[in-house]
């Protein structure tokens, strides 16, 4: 039996050392192809028609005037005449043209009339008593939600949980399925429960969407000695990834597809153009060399993926490309739910947690959006909790690294900051006191320290509001969270070649998280190679699948897939040469380019020499990670990991801006496979949070209904000059190691926001209610505490 | 404000366009910011504008020359195409990315006789008889240049995209300061902005490189 394990830090070759990049040469060089550099022969150029209005039915269409002009190759209407359009920017028809210009030409051409409709786009407080319980569904209930891309999966699951009020006929059935409607949506609608006194109900915006109670949070509450109140809240924002969404597709025959897609998923994206292209998944082939950014929005080909492959094919199969523009990319590519709430919460004087109670709201476009885990990462033993989800017109929510937590930490984090300021305890000694309510109580108790030393939190902490000189405020704050991170299901094949040469082939991708470097290094520590030797085949359907690259599970999955494939490749090439080395093949070792005896090193094959012996035929091996823990034996990948980070700000309470001075972390991911590129992501997701906390915002026209800074100047990430000196600690040795491998995009993405938040509460001595922390909510929070002390 | 927008203030007195067949107002202000100097390819109509006669290119494709690497290129474009588009969809040189297409983000950035400008925002026709440098060029033999080796030393990329702006921002940077100053850093590299937050290794990168001197 192979020993899959990973090796302990005696038998680590390369595992666990600071390796570059393994494509850092190509990106700096500008040698690296992304989608959007993909120019194939007689490609044709693609522009969308956008609604310019939030909500609004289309009433007519017409594209003769630029069917008619020269170079207008394809035009595809996206939404007929009598559909409806739930956001501005919404598709409504596509056109291909031989050059860009020409095609803009045209897209300016075809005539869209709409009848307005009623729009909602604010996520301010729902007004008392209007949120409603979510009744049957109606068939444009479920219409919308087709409409809004709403995955399948959870449109199944509202017809089951609710029913429908309508009765779906035979002839019904079949336009709907003509219209792209999946027959399991239609199975679903067949089978549900109708309840026809239903239909014609009035929809509200606001719908009930969760209520829990845990525990007697009224008798806590009576008990509790301290109780804090607050409002919290995180803003919408956008993905913005550098690299739009879009693709470039051809039809290579009558029924064969070749993508190049912007994408975190390229094994998954075949599987979701077949049905709406009525090809097999097996026609279609997607490639993918470098993404330019996804951070959980692209995981689907969109509609107007799909819609590129349908000009190709109306252009006679030449390559289209349709890139989305910056405006569009901001307004509908994606979008992280807002989440607010009021929360109570309680202790004894001791700092104890007792109780918690929040009302809590939120959108997520026309979807609506559920309630972010809350309280976070603190099990606080009595809760109640409601949450709103609003219906709004602002273009449909996205996963975004770490969906729903940043927001979680937001809510909860700056909610027992407050607490701990009321009990005039350090916020450090107040979450220490209640860590046994996590669930990795070790961990948080190893990081904390850390952490607090890295900042100085024991010297420089102060109560609120008293470290003030002049105008500069200064302040420190911190925050906690957790997530999963459990390996995908990953296939590796991989080859030694007589020559020696050894290469991986896997239908994964780099979305800039270090994964080329990441299984080259598990596969060269493994046969005693350098990570460079290894050549990487990645990014294309051709290979075996790996799963998309979101949740943090790409590491756990890629890492054990290819730990798997070499370790077998390995053994093959040992059994070849240990009879020529007068040993037995698991006396073997395979270290700094050589195969030789482990306890005599005099016995050796270089590692060119060794491989000559395989014979003609090279060893391939495959290697698998499952999804189901207990399927992979030994299992390779973990869940579950904490992390601490802290912020100084300093804030000018004449001007209201807020600098981070200061941010650090202290980060578990169970084993690190390279410490260079595991510090890059926790660097990079700080500095990601300190934009998201400072300046991001999706600022929506209450009138309008339209997105007001759909560019990259209002709408603002971070600079070079907004980010201070960042440290960041990764946890490694006992009690980290042997646990696996776990992922690490998502973890340190989630405390910046409340980290910097408690920062400049504990600088100014009030809260700043909601994130992005700007300098009119900074002056509004200053400008109401000074009233309400006048 | 840009120059071309001051010429739609109309406070200011009409703005003396000849009207000629095939030049609208609109057009007009669409090439109005080509300088006289631009040389003449295509043998431009002129225009008076402001006083002074000035050439007008298309509508239509019109033949264009450009200097990109010390390679000289010939190809017909549209007048309206930018710099950017010509070198990424003409050329096939696409080291420079296109993010924001105005002037926002410096993913674009090329070198313009040395200096540093936002390929996105200018068009084509204006950069003839220039010297364009494209990240491209920075790898002589296979060899990468010493700030592109601080990159990958350093971790200066994580996606990638914005990498090639940043690249040249800095080399155009260095080449003007050999020891930056932190305020040098803030001036020189504000033009240029990174999603996945790769700050702290182009901090790093530099601070490598500049300690060597180059």
């Amino acid at each position: 039996m192979a020993d899959y394990q990973w090796p302990d830090p005696e038998h680590r070759t390369l595992i666990g050392q600071r390796v570059s990049r393994v494509d850092s040469p190509d990106k700096v060089a500008g040698r690296a192809r992304y989608t959007y550099d993909v120019k194939r022969p007689g490609m044709l150029f693609g522009k969308m028609v956008r609604s310019p209005y939030a909500h609004a039915k289309v009433v007519s269409i017409d594209i003769s005037a630029a069917e008619k002009m020269p170079g207008v190759k394809a035009i595809e209407i996206v939404q007929k005449q009598g559909s409806t359009v739930h956001w501005a920017g919404d598709e409504v028809v596509a056109v291909a043209a031989v050059d860009e210009a020409t095609a803009e030409d045209a897209a300016r051409a075809i005539k869209v009339q709409y009848q307005k409709l009623p729009h909602l786009v604010s996520d301010a407080e729902p007004p008392a008593g209007a949120a409603q319980s979510q009744g049957p569904l109606s068939i444009d209930d479920i219409g919308d939600m087709i409409d809004n891309q709403v995955p399948d999966n959870q449109i199944i699951g509202q017809i089951k949980q609710y029913g429908v009020s309508f009765k779906v006929t035979e002839d019904e059935a079949k336009e709907a399925k003509q219209e792209g409607v999946s027959d399991a949506i239609i199975d679903a609608v067949r089978k549900a429960e109708v309840h026809p006194e239903a239909a014609g109900a009035v929809k509200s915006n606001y719908q009930k969407a969760a209520t829990q109670t845990q525990g007697d949070v009224d008798k806590a509450f009576g008990e509790a000695e301290v109780v804090s109140e607050g409002l919290y809240g995180a803003s919408m924002i956008t993905h913005c990834c550098m690299e739009p969404h879009g693709s470039t597709s051809e039809w290579t025959d009558s029924d064969h597809l070749l993508v190049h897609m912007s994408t975190q998923n390229v094994s998954g994206i075949a599987g979701q153009m077949a049905e709406p292209l009525k090809v097999p998944s097996s026609n279609i082939r997607v490639h993918q060399d470098h993404v330019g950014g996804g951070f959980g929005s692209k995981f689907g080909p969109d509609r107007w993926g799909i819609v590129t492959a349908q000009l190709s094919r109306k252009a006679g199969g030449h390559p289209v490309r349709f890139m989305q523009e910056r405006d569009a990319e901001l307004k509908v590519a994606g979008a992280r739910p807002s989440a607010f709430a009021r929360v109570k919460v309680g202790a004894r004087k001791d700092g104890t947690l007792v109780a918690w109670q929040s009302q809590s709201w939120g959108s997520g476009g026309p979807g609506g959006g559920g309630m972010p885990p809350i309280p976070y990462v603190f099990a606080i033993p009595n809760q109640k909790k409601e949450h709103t989800a609003i219906r709004t017109n602002v273009g449909p929510s996205r996963a975004w690294r770490a969906p729903n937590h940043p927001q979680a930490a937001v809510l909860t984090m700056c909610a027992l900051e407050d607490l701990a300021a009321k009990l005039n305890m350090d916020p450090y000694e107040f979450f220490l006191k209640n860590i046994e309510l996590t669930r990795l109580p070790n961990v948080y108790r190893d990081e904390m320290p850390i952490a607090a030393e890295m900042i100085g939190w024991k010297q420089k902490w102060r109560p609120r509001g008293q470290n003030i000189s002049g105008t500069a405020a200064r302040g420190l704050g911190m925050s906690m969270h957790t997530w999963g991170g459990r390996g995908h299901a990953s296939d590796c094949d991989l080859t030694i070649y007589p020559d020696g040469s050894v290469d991986i082939k896997m239908g994964t991708q780099d979305i800039g998280t270090g994964t080329r470097t990441c299984i080259a290094v598990v596969a060269a520590d493994a046969l005693g190679l350098k990570a460079e030797n290894i050549k990487l085949y990645i990014g294309d359907t051709q290979y075996p699948p790996s799963g998309g690259s979101g949740g943090s599970t790409t590491p756990g999955g890629v890492s054990s897939s290819t730990r798997r494939a070499v370790v077998d490749a390995r053994d093959a090439l040992f059994a070849k040469v240990a009879p020529g080395l007068n040993a037995k093949p698991e006396e073997l070792e395979a270290r700094d380019g050589q195969v030789r005896v482990a306890s005599d090193h005099s016995r050796s094959l270089s590692w060119k020499d060794a491989c000559a012996r395989i014979g003609a035929t090279p060893i391939t091996c495959h290697g698998h990670n499952d999804q189901a823990a207990s399927k992979n034996k030994p299992d390779l990948t973990n869940s579950g990991v904490g992390g601490v980070q802290m912020a100084e700000v300093e804030v000018d309470t004449e001007t209201g801006i807020v600098q981070v001075t200061r941010m650090v972390a202290a980060q578990d991911c169970g084993l690190v496979i390279d410490p260079k590129m595991a510090e890059s992501s926790v660097l990079g997701a700080m500095i990601m949070g300190i934009s998201s906390a400072l300046f991001e915002e999706k600022v929506m026209d209450s009138r309008t209904g339209i997105m007001l800074n759909a560019d990259m100047e209002f709408y603002r990430l971070a600079g070079f000059n907004d980010v201070p000196e960042l440290k960041a600690h990764m946890m490694t040795g006992k009690g980290y190691d042997e646990r696996g491998v776990i992922g690490l995009g998502e973890p340190p993405a989630v405390s910046p926001c409340a980290a910097i938040s408690n920062a400049v509460a504990n600088a100014i001595g009030i809260r700043v209610p909601f994130v992005p922390l700007t300098p009119d909510r900074v002056l509004a929070a200053l400008h109401n505490n000074a009233k309400a002390g006048a | 404000m840009r120059d071309d927008e001051s010429t739609q203030d109309d406070s200011k007195g009409p703005v003396a366009v000849e009207d000629k067949p095939g030049v609208s107002r609109r057009d007009f202000l669409k090439i109005s910011t080509v300088a006289a100097a631009v040389p003449v390819v295509a043998g431009p109509k002129g225009v008076i504008a402001a006083g002074q006669e000035v050439p007008v290119y298309g509508p239509g494709k019109v033949p264009i020359e450009l200097s990109v690497n010390g390679k000289a290129y010939k190809t017909s474009l549209e007048p309206r195409v930018t710099l950017l588009d010509a070198l990424r969809d003409s050329l096939d040189i696409t080291g420079a990315k296109r993010v924001c297409d105005r002037a926002e983000c410096g993913a674009c950035t090329v070198l313009l006789d040395g200096k540093a400008v936002y390929a996105c925002s200018m068009l084509a026709i204006e950069a003839q008889g220039k010297k364009i440098t494209t990240v491209e060029s920075m790898t002589e033999g296979g060899e990468l240049h010493p700030i592109q080796q601080a990159f990958v030393d350093n971790d200066g990329s994580q996606c990638g995209f914005c990498t090639p702006g940043f690249v040249l921002a800095c080399k155009a940077m260095l080449d003007k300061h050999p020891d930056p100053t932190p305020e040098d850093l803030v001036h020189e590299l504000s033009g240029n902005v990174c999603r996945c937050g790769t700050y702290a290794g182009i901090r790093a990168a530099i601070a490598q490189v500049a300690r060597k001197g180059a």
